[in-house]
Formats: structure tokens, sequence, C-alpha cells
């Protein structure tokens, strides 16, 4: 889709033009401005200057609709690094798009004036523009909520890396209390840290805690057993403690089997029956 | 929050499977189903969402509030364009895995909500929608 041989759009946008980047800029910053958001009002000067010139370019060159086209590689760039920034600093997918969206205004505004009376000709420019527009504005959505995802799955991968440590609660007694999903890579990792230690400590026992854990399912389930049957060749006992009632039933009807797995309610429980195993009481101090 | 009354998720890589995951808990927890309704659905979602992505090679989930008379619900459906499945009693069976898992999902999702329902054509895909009354 190429412009009509009466169109003003490059006029507008060129040297002489009249579309009016002050107007756009002041129209943004007052949207933003109530909240304060840590952008300057330079800045915001600057974004939308490249926008124009790059918007410019590209038109000069030739329009084209379909934003995908080398055409619009350096705006496609230019959009990409505004919606990452963007969206880290924590604007909203509407405040993203409303960048590109709100130059409507004072472009429509300057093909009115450029086109006067021909309403034809204005219709066509306001047309082809608003379909640009559009897609622009779309694409820096598409391109702000690939950045959250991004952010939002890091965090999860942070939070499970986080979650997981080996803790010794007695020599010879380990535990790994287990927070969060735990159907992704990691947890192959996380169950081979326990083996390891096991190992390095020479410990007989090893409890992993799953009070944290939303959601047994049977892969969930197949690591577990994995692990308690690799800990037993091993030569140490796994305990299996934090089964909340919902997951024991719902483990119940997925018919999962955890066999002769010693398994306790809590940690607590487990705790004590791995003082029992390696030979210790605990007895409370007399007069006390 | 709930102003649809359904949702589409894609299920293309791990993430998307807490994702499936996250929707059905929160959808659930809005229709007020019980601690242990809410647990049963969401590992059926797991399960199913899991299977969709690593025999169906990814596919789509719908999370749907539904209504039988005023009793509401929660619906999942599932659905997939990969490879199908050949012969649907032998995999719903429990320990029928053509993987390396349990061989459970299939059969135990069926067994942790009120309807199941599947349907496979060998190079077209498959679907499966569950349903938890309240
Ligand atoms: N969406 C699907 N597309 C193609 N084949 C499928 C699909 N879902 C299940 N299957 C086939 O059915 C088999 C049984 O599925 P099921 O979920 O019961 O067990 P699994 O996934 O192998 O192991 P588990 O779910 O216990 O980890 C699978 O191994 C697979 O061969
Ligand atoms: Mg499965």
């Amino acid at each position: 889709m190429g412009l009509e041989s009466n169109s003003k759009l490059v006029e507008v946008l060129g040297e002489k033009g009249r579309v009016s980047l002050n107007d756009w800029k002041e129209a943004q910053w007052a949207a933003i401005k109530i909240r304060r958001e840590p952008i300057t009002e330079e800045e915001l000067y600057r974004e939308a200057s490249d926008f124009m010139s790059l918007f410019q370019q590209a038109v000069k060159e030739a329009f084209l609709s379909d934003i995908r086209d080398p055409v619009w590689l350096k705006m496609r760039e230019m959009l990409s690094a505004l919606s990452i920034s963007r969206a880290r600093r924590g604007f909203t997918p509407t405040e993203m798009a409303t960048f590109v969206l709100s130059f409507k205004q004072p472009l429509f505004e300057a093909l009115k004036q450029a086109h006067g009376t021909d309403s034809g000709a204005l219709l066509s420019d306001v047309w082809m523009t608003t379909v640009l527009l559009d897609k622009l504005g779309l694409y820096c959505v598409e391109e702000y909520q690939k950045t959250r995802e991004a952010i939002i799955s890091r965090q999860q991968k942070d939070l499970l890396e986080l979650s997981t440590p080996v803790v010794q609660l007695w020599p010879g007694v380990l535990t790994l209390p287990l927070i969060g999903t735990l159907d992704s890579e990691r947890t192959q990792l996380v169950m081979e840290r326990l083996l390891q230690k096991i190992v390095d400590t020479g410990s007989q026992i090893a409890i992993i805690d799953i009070t944290g854990v939303p959601t047994v399912d049977t892969l969930v389930a197949q690591h577990l057993m994995k692990t308690i049957a690799a800990a037993h060749l091993m030569g140490a006992e796994c305990f299996l403690s934090g089964i909340s009632p919902q997951i024991a039933q719902t483990v119940v009807h997925l018919g999962v089997k955890f066999g002769d797995i010693v398994t306790k309610a809590t940690l607590a429980d487990a705790f004590g029956l791995a003082l029992k195993r390696i030979g210790l009481v605990v007895i409370k101090k007399s007069g006390e | 929050m709930d102003l649809q009354s359904s949702e589409t998720l894609q299920i293309t890589c791990e993430e998307d499977l807490v994702r499936v995951r996250q929707a059905t808990r929160a959808r659930a927890v809005l229709l007020g189903l019980s601690l242990v309704n809410l647990t049963k659905i969401v590992t059926a979602a797991s399960e199913l969402a899991r299977n969709t992505l690593t025999f169906g090679g990814g596919g789509t989930a719908i999370v749907a509030t539904v209504h039988n008379g005023d009793r509401p619900g929660l619906r999942l459906i599932f659905e997939d364009h990969g490879p199908g499945i050949t012969d649907i009693e032998l995999a719903m069976k429990d320990g029928y895995t053509g993987g390396k898992g349990l061989g459970l999902g299939l059969g135990g999702s069926k067994r942790l909500v009120n309807e199941f329902e599947i349907s496979s054509r060998v190079g077209e895909g498959t679907r499966v929608s569950i349903t938890r009354w309240k």
C-alpha cells in the first residue's frame, strides 16, 4: 500500500513541516507527570523527537504499511528499546501504547491544515497513517509484554534458586525445604545438590520438606521418588515431610504411590524421627 | 478480576505451565472452591498442560467459569495440533506412558475432576476438557 499522489504526509513531516513536536511532548508530559514517573521532560522530548525523525525517514523512503519491512527496522529498534526501558520502570502497557498513539493528534492536525478543503485526500492520508500508527502502537505493547514476561520468569527462577538451600539440622541430619514450583529443570539441580551434600557431610538422614510446594503432580512425584531412591543407594534414608491434607488427597487420586517412603505431616515430626533413628533422645531438663 | 468468563493461554514453554496453574488457581479462588477441590483441579491442569507441551508440541489452554443451573464450576480445555493419540484407552491406563513419565497424568486427572472428555485424531491433535463443579 503506497501513498496517494496528492498525499501531503511527506510534506507535513518535512523540514518546514507543521507537526508540532512540542505540542505532542506537552500532551505526553501532562499525562505522565500526574504520576511523577521517573522520567524527565528532556528525556521525553528526546524520545518524541527520535520517533518523529525516524517516522519521517521511513515515510520519505517508501511509505509501507507493513512494519516488518526493512524500512521500519530503525523504528522497530527504537521502539523496542523504549518499551524495554519503560517496562522496567513500571510504566503501564497503556502508557506505552499512548506514546505512539498520541502522535495521531498533532499529525492529523497538521494534515488538516495542509489539505485545506480537499477532504478526500485528507481522509486517505489519515486512514493510511492511523493504520500504521496502530501497528506501531501494538508493536510497542508486544515488546513491552515480552520484557514483563522475561522479568517475571526470571523472578520465578530466582525464587526457586534462592529457596532451596540444603540445611544441616543436626550432624548426620540434612533437610531440603522446598518452596515454589518444582517442575522446571532446576528441580534436577536441587535434587543433585542434596545428594552431593549427603556425600560431603556423610549424613545418614535427609528430610525433604514440601510444605512450600503448592502442587505435587506426577512429575514432581517422580522427581521426589528418584531422589529418595538415589539417596537409599548411597546408604542414606530420606523422609518426606510437610504433606498437607489437600496434597495427600490429591496425590492419592492421582494414583501416585510413594511405596515404603517414610512420610510425616510436619518437618518437626520428621526431625523427631530422624533423631530417634540416629540413636538420640530429647529429654527435658529436670526441674525446669 | 472476573470480568471475562474465560481466558485463553498459550502453552509453548515450561513457564507457561506455571501460568496455567496460576490462572486456574486464581479462578478457583474466585469461585470459592474448597482448598481440596482447588488443589485437585490445579493438579489436573498441571498434568494436562504438560501433556499438551510434551506430547502435543504446545497448544492452548482455555480457563473458563461455567454454570450448571445455579451451580458454578471451573472448566479447562486443552488443545493441541500435535500427533494425536492412537489408542486413547491405552493412554488412559494407569502406568502407561509413551514417554518417560509415570503414566498417571490422564487417568489421574480424570479422577481429580467431575467431568472429563478427551478426543484425539492421529495426525490432527488432541483436545481434553475437564470440569470441576463447586
Ligand atoms: N496431548 C497429547 N498428544 C499426544 N499424545 C498424548 C497427549 N497426552 C497424552 N499422550 C499420550 O498418552 C500417554 C499417557 O499420558 P499420561 O499423562 O497419562 O502419562 P505420561 O504423561 O506419560 O506420564 P505422567 O503424566 O504420569 O508424568 C503419554 O505418554 C503420551 O504417549
Ligand atoms: Mg502426563
